[in-house]
C-alpha cells in the first residue's frame, strides 16, 4: 500500500510520524496499522503535548491506592472500601450532536469506573456554553441536558452535581465534562493488565458498528464550522445496554473468572487491546472475524477504529470461558472469544485468515512522541487601583442583577431533569450544599463530590486560576463537613501548537499542582482536551477539577440551609474587597482589567481545617463557601435555600461597602451558628488563627445588606429561579 | 409478611425497593428475575421503577409481557397484594392490571423533585396507616407520568374511591392530579411517586414509610 501525503493527513499524522512508524515496523504500514498509529498517537490518546507537564502533579498520599495511568483513580475510604473516580471530556461530539455527544460522554465515564470493579454511585457534569444570546446556545443547552439525563436516568446512577456557566469564548466550542464516582471493595479492584499466556480475550457488550470512527482523531484537531458537518463520527449511546453491561460486569467480577478488563472508549478495540497488552507486557492475537458486528461488509480497519459504545474487552482464565459467557448471556448481551494472550509482545490481527496487522505493542502504546512544545507565560495582570465602586449603584440593585446573571441563576431547570435520587442514598441534594453527598450504601458514611473551575480567573492569571480551581473544590468539600481526599481533572484548552495557549496550560497545571501539594489533595486521574478552538478562537483556559471527600458521619454533614431565625452569621477569612476578575467587575461592569484574587494556600488550609473541625464538632447549622459574587451572593443563596432572610452589617473599618460585599477574596466561608455556640465558635476559629467575625443574623423574609434597602426573598427568588426557565422558553415553575 | 421485588432488564429501583421493604418489614426481600415463571410464596409482589427494556417501546410495554408476568397476574387474580412504583406502575397498566395509561409528561421533560401529594383514601391496605387527607412529601423521577384514562373510567375511579394519592402540585399533567390508583379490590396499587426513596429523614422525607407500615399492619 502506498502511503500518500493525503492519506497521512487524513490520519492526522506527519511525515516525521511515518518515518517513526516505518522504523518500528521495518516496512511500510498496512492501512489497518496506519489507522492504529493514527489513533494511538493522537493527542487524545497519547497526551503528547501535555505529558511532559502532567508529571508536575502530586499523585501520592497514604490513602491513594491507584494514581493516574489506569482507567480511573482509586482512593481508600476505610471499612474495606475504595472510591474510584474520574472526569472526562466529550466536547467536540457534544457540539456536533448535543444529545448523543453528552449521553455517550456519560456512558464512557461510567465504564471507566465500573471497569475497575466499582459500582457507580454518582455522576456530575461541568458544562460551559457560549453566550446565551448566540443563536446556537439554547439548542446546545437543551440537547446536552437532555442527553445527560437520558443516559444517567436510564442507567440508574444519580446525577447529583456539577456546574453550568456561559461565555462567548465557548460559542463555537462548548465543554461537556462528565465525572463518575464509584465504590468497590478494596480487595476487588480490577486492572486493565492482560496476564496469563494463552488466556482467552473476551469481547462483551454491544455489537460493533461504523459509528464514531476516528473520534479520537477528531478530538485532537481544531474545529471549524465546516467540520460541524462531521455527524457520522459521533457515537450513539444506548443506556439500556450500558445498564445491562454494568450488571453483567459486576456479576462477572464478583467471581474469579476475569483476569483483566478494559472498556472500549476512544479508539475502541485498538486502544483497549493495546493498553491491556502494554500494561501486561505481553502480546495479543485477535481474530477480527469473531468480533460481533452490527452491520455487514465491515472492514478490519473499521472494526479496529469503531467507537461503538457499551463494549468491554476482558481477559478470562483459560477454560472458564463458558462461565463468563453464561453470565453475559443472562444479561442478554453479546460475548465472544476474539483472541488470546501471547508472549510475543506483538499485536497480531487476522481477518479471513490473513494477517492484517502485526505490530509490536510497546512502541505503539508507550513510545508515542512526547512533545516539548514552546510556550509563553501569560503576562501577569496589573492589580486594580483602589477603585471606588460606591458610585456603581446600591447593593440591593446590584445583588438582584447578579442573582439573575446566567452564571449565578439557579440551575434547577437542569438538575430537575436528572434523577438525582435513584439508589436512595443521596443525602445532600443538588442545590442544598456546596458539594453533593451520597451515602456509602449500607453505612452511615458518605462521599462528597464537586466540580469546580473559574475560567475567567484562569484567563487573567493561569497560575492563580489553577490554584483557585483546586482550592475551591477543596473548600466546597470542606463546607459540607467532608475531609477532601483527592481530585480528578479535565484540562480543557485551545490549540497547544500556539505558545500562548501552551503557556496557559503550563501555568494552570503548575498552579493546580501547588494547591494540590499544600492541601494534601493529590491528582489520581484526569483527562486532557486540547484544540478547543473554532476558526482560530480559543476557549477560556478551563481546567475543571472534580474533587471527592469523605463524610465520616452523615448526621454531621451540613448544607447551606439554616432552619431558624436568630442565628449568627459568622464570616471566616479576610476580605479586602478584591474586585479584580470578580463577577461584579466583569459581568456587571463589563471590565476585564485587574488581576483575579490571589490564592493564599496556607490561609486556605488553616481556615478550611478550622471550619471542618467546627462542623465535625456539631457546632455549625449551615455553611457556604464564598465564591462568585462574594459575600452578598453567598448569603443570598443561603437565604433562598432556607426560606429565611438575614440582616448583614457592613463593618465600619471595611473597605468600600460594595467591594466588601461583592469582592471575591479566597479562603472564606459563611457559617450560620446557633446563639448558644457563637462565642465558642468565634473563639475556636480565632484561636486557630483565622479571621472570624459576626457579620449578621438570620431572620425575616428579606435580605438587608448594610445601609441598602431590604430585598424581599420573593424578589431574589424570582431573579434566581426565573432566568434559566425563561431563557429556555418555559415559564418559571411555581413554588 | 413476605415481599418479593421483580427485576426486569433495565429496572433500576429494584435494589432501593428491596432495601426499603427489608428495613420496614424486618426480613429480607425476595428478588425475582423477570425470566422466572414462578413467584416465591409471598404476600406482596412489588414491581420497581427504572427503564425496563430501555423503555424503547411504550414504557413498561415489553416488561408487561415478560415470563414472570403470568405468575404476577395469577397472584393478583387470587387476591394477592401488588405494588407498582413508577416504571412498575407503567408495567401494571400495560399488563391491564390497573386501568388507564401513563403518557409523556406535559412539560415533555423528565422531572425529578419532591412533590406534595395528598392521601385520598385511607380505605386500602396501602394507605390505612395515613391520616385521611394527610399531605406527604414524596420524590418523583419520571419522563412518562402523565396519567390518562377514558371519561367513564375516570368517573369509576373517583366514585369507587380508587384514587389513592393526588398531587397538590401536579408535576406531569396527570388527569385530576392523579398520582396513584387502586384496583377494584384495592389490593393492587400503582403510583408514580417513590415511597421507597422517602423512608428516613436522611433522604429528605420519611413520608413514604407509612405505606409499607400499612401493609405490615394489614398482613400481620
Amino acid at each position: 500500500m502506498a502511503v500518500t501525503a493525503d492519506l497521512l493527513a487524513k490520519h492526522g499524522l506527519t511525515a516525521d510520524d511515518l518515518g517513526r512508524i516505518e522504523a518500528i515496523l521495518g516496512r511500510e504500514p498496512t492501512l489497518v496499522e496506519l489507522g492504529i498509529f493514527s489513533v494511538m498517537w493522537s493527542e487524545h490518546c497519547s497526551y503528547k503535548s501535555s505529558r511532559s507537564h502532567l508529571g508536575k502533579f502530586p499523585t501520592e498520599a497514604p490513602w491513594v491506592v491507584q494514581g493516574p495511568g489506569e482507567n480511573a483513580g482509586v482512593v481508600d475510604i476505610g471499612d474495606g472500601k475504595v472510591c474510584v473516580f474520574k472526569m472526562e471530556s466529550h466536547n467536540h461530539p457534544s457540539f456536533i450532536e448535543p444529545y448523543q455527544g453528552a449521553a455517550t460522554g456519560v456512558g464512557g465515564i461510567l465504564r471507566d469506573v465500573f471497569t475497575m470493579g466499582a459500582r457507580p454511585i454518582a455522576l456530575l457534569n461541568a458544562l460551559r456554553f457560549g453566550d446565551p444570546a448566540h443563536p446556537r446556545t439554547r439548542h446546545l443547552v437543551e440537547g446536552v441536558v437532555a442527553g445527560i439525563g437520558g443516559y444517567g436516568n436510564c442507567v440508574g446512577v444519580p446525577t447529583v452535581g456539577g456546574e453550568c456557566t456561559f461565555h462567548t469564548a465557548y460559542n463555537g466550542n462548548i465543554l461537556v465534562n462528565a465525572m463518575a464516582v464509584g465504590v468497590a471493595d478494596a480487595d476487588k479492584i480490577f486492572y486493565a493488565k492482560a496476564e496469563g499466556i494463552g488466556n482467552p480475550v473476551l469481547y462483551v457488550g454491544a455489537k460493533t458498528g461504523r459509528d464514531g470512527i476516528h473520534g479520537a482523531t477528531m478530538a485532537s484537531a481544531e474545529f471549524s464550522e465546516s467540520r460541524a458537518a462531521e455527524r457520522p463520527t459521533v457515537q450513539v449511546g444506548d443506556p439500556f445496554t450500558e445498564k445491562l453491561l454494568i450488571e453483567a460486569c459486576l456479576e462477572l467480577m464478583a467471581g474469579d473468572v476475569i483476569v483483566a478488563i478494559q472498556d472500549m472508549g476512544a479508539a475502541g478495540l485498538t486502544s483497549s487491546s493495546f493498553e491491556m497488552a502494554s500494561r501486561g507486557g505481553c502480546g495479543i492475537e485477535m481474530v477480527l472475524d469473531a468480533v460481533p458486528m452490527r452491520e455487514s461488509g465491515m472492514t478490519p480497519y473499521e472494526i479496529m477504529l469503531s467507537e461503538s459504545q457499551e463494549r468491554m474487552l476482558m481477559v478470562a482464565r483459560a477454560g472458564r470461558e463458558a462461565e463468563a459467557m453464561a453470565v453475559v448471556a443472562k444479561w442478554e448481551l453479546d460475548c465472544a472469544v476474539v483472541g488470546r494472550v501471547t508472549d510475543t509482545g506483538r499485536m497480531v490481527l487476522t481477518w479471513q485468515g490473513e494477517v492484517v496487522a502485526d505490530v509490536p505493542v510497546a512502541p505503539v502504546a508507550g513510545a508515542s512522541p512526547v512533545l516539548d512544545r514552546p510556550y509563553v507565560e501569560t503576562p501577569p495582570p496589573v492589580p486594580l487601583p483602589n477603585a471606588d465602586p460606591q458610585k456603581i449603584g446600591s447593593a440591593d440593585k446590584l445583588l438582584l442583577q447578579i442573582m439573575g446573571l446566567p452564571d449565578i441563576a439557579s440551575k434547577r431547570w437542569i438538575f430537575e431533569q436528572y434523577d438525582h435520587m435513584v439508589m436512595a442514598d443521596t443525602v445532600l441534594l443538588p442545590g442544598a450544599g456546596d458539594a453533593a453527598v451520597v451515602r456509602i450504601h449500607g453505612s452511615h458514611r458518605g462521599l462528597a463530590a464537586t466540580t469546580d473551575c473559574t475560567p475567567r480567573y484562569c484567563q487573567g492569571d493561569p497560575y492563580q486560576g489553577g490554584m483557585q480551581a483546586v482550592a475551591e473544590a477543596w473548600r466546597n468539600l470542606t463546607a459540607v463537613g467532608a475531609k477532601p481526599l483527592a481530585i480528578t481533572n479535565c484540562l480543557n484548552f485551545g490549540n497547544p501548537e500556539r505558545p500562548r495557549i501552551m503557556g496557559q496550560l503550563v501555568g494552570c497545571i503548575e498552579g493546580m499542582a501547588a494547591a494540590c501539594k499544600a492541601l494534601d489533595f493529590p491528582v489520581v486521574s484526569g483527562n486532557v482536551s486540547l484544540y478547543n478552538e473554532t476558526d482560530g478562537r480559543a476557549i477560556l483556559p478551563t481546567p475543571n477539577v472534580g474533587g471527592v471527600g469523605l463524610v465520616a458521619d452523615i448526621d454531621r454533614l451540613v448544607g447551606m440551609r439554616f432552619a431558624d431565625a436568630g442565628l449568627a452569621l459568622i464570616l471566616v477569612g479576610e476580605g479586602q474587597g478584591w474586585l479584580g476578575g470578580s463577577l461584579l467587575w466583569q459581568q456587571v461592569l463589563g471590565r476585564d482589567d485587574g488581576a483575579p484574587p490571589p490564592v493564599r494556600l496556607a490561609e486556605e488550609r488553616r481556615n478550611g481545617d478550622l471550619v471542618r473541625g467546627a462542623i465535625e464538632a456539631g457546632l455549625i447549622e449551615a455553611c457556604h463557601d464564598l465564591a462568585d459574587g462574594g459575600l452578598a451572593v453567598a448569603v443570598a443563596e443561603m437565604c433562598l435555600t432556607s426560606g429565611i432572610g438575614a440582616v448583614v452589617t457592613v463593618p465600619r473599618e471595611a473597605p468600600a461597602a460594595i467591594a466588601w460585599l461583592f469582592g471575591e477574596d479566597q479562603a472564606r466561608y459563611l457559617l450560620a451558628v446557633a446563639a448558644a455556640n457563637e462565642v465558642g465558635v468565634l473563639q475556636r476559629l480565632q484561636r486557630g488563627g483565622a479571621v472570624a467575625r459576626i457579620i449578621g443574623r438570620t431572620g425575616g423574609d428579606a435580605l438587608t445588606l448594610g445601609d441598602a434597602p431590604a430585598i424581599s426573598l420573593e424578589a431574589l427568588r424570582a431573579r434566581s429561579e426565573g432566568w434559566l426557565p425563561g431563557y429556555m422558553g418555559s415559564s418559571p415553575e411555581p413554588g | 409478611m413476605r415481599a418479593a421485588v421483580i427485576t426486569f432488564p433495565g429496572s433500576n429501583c429494584d435494589r432501593d425497593l428491596a432495601v426499603a421493604l427489608a428495613a420496614v418489614l424486618g426480613r429480607p426481600t425476595e428478588r425475582v428475575w423477570h425470566g422466572e415463571t414462578v413467584l416465591p410464596k409471598v404476600d406482596l409482589v412489588a414491581v420497581p421503577g427504572g427503564f425496563s427494556y430501555g423503555d424503547y417501546l411504550r414504557c413498561g410495554a415489553i416488561a408487561s409481557r415478560s415470563p414472570i408476568m403470568a405468575a404476577v397476574r395469577r397472584h393478583a387474580g387470587s387476591g394477592g397484594y401488588l405494588l407498582g412504583i413508577c416504571n412498575g406502575f407503567q408495567v401494571l397498566t400495560e399488563a391491564g392490571l390497573l386501568p388507564g395509561a401513563l403518557i409523556r409528561n406535559a412539560s415533555l421533560k423528565f422531572v425529578c423533585r419532591h412533590v406534595r401529594v395528598r392521601v385520598e383514601t385511607g380505605a386500602s391496605p396501602f394507605t390505612g396507616g395515613y391520616a385521611p387527607g394527610a399531605e406527604l412529601s414524596l420524590p418523583v423521577a419520571h419522563h412518562d407520568g402523565n396519567y390518562v384514562i377514558d371519561p367513564d373510567g375516570l368517573v369509576r375511579l373517583e366514585d369507587e374511591g380508587r384514587v389513592a394519592f393526588r398531587y397538590l402540585d401536579n408535576p406531569n399533567g396527570s388527569l385530576n392530579d392523579i398520582a396513584g390508583v387502586l384496583s377494584v379490590n384495592k389490593r393492587v396499587l400503582g403510583m408514580m411517586p417513590h415511597p421507597e426513596r422517602a423512608i428516613e429523614p436522611a433522604l429528605g422525607s420519611s413520608d413514604g414509610r407509612a405505606l409499607f407500615d400499612s401493609l405490615l399492619e394489614e398482613l400481620v
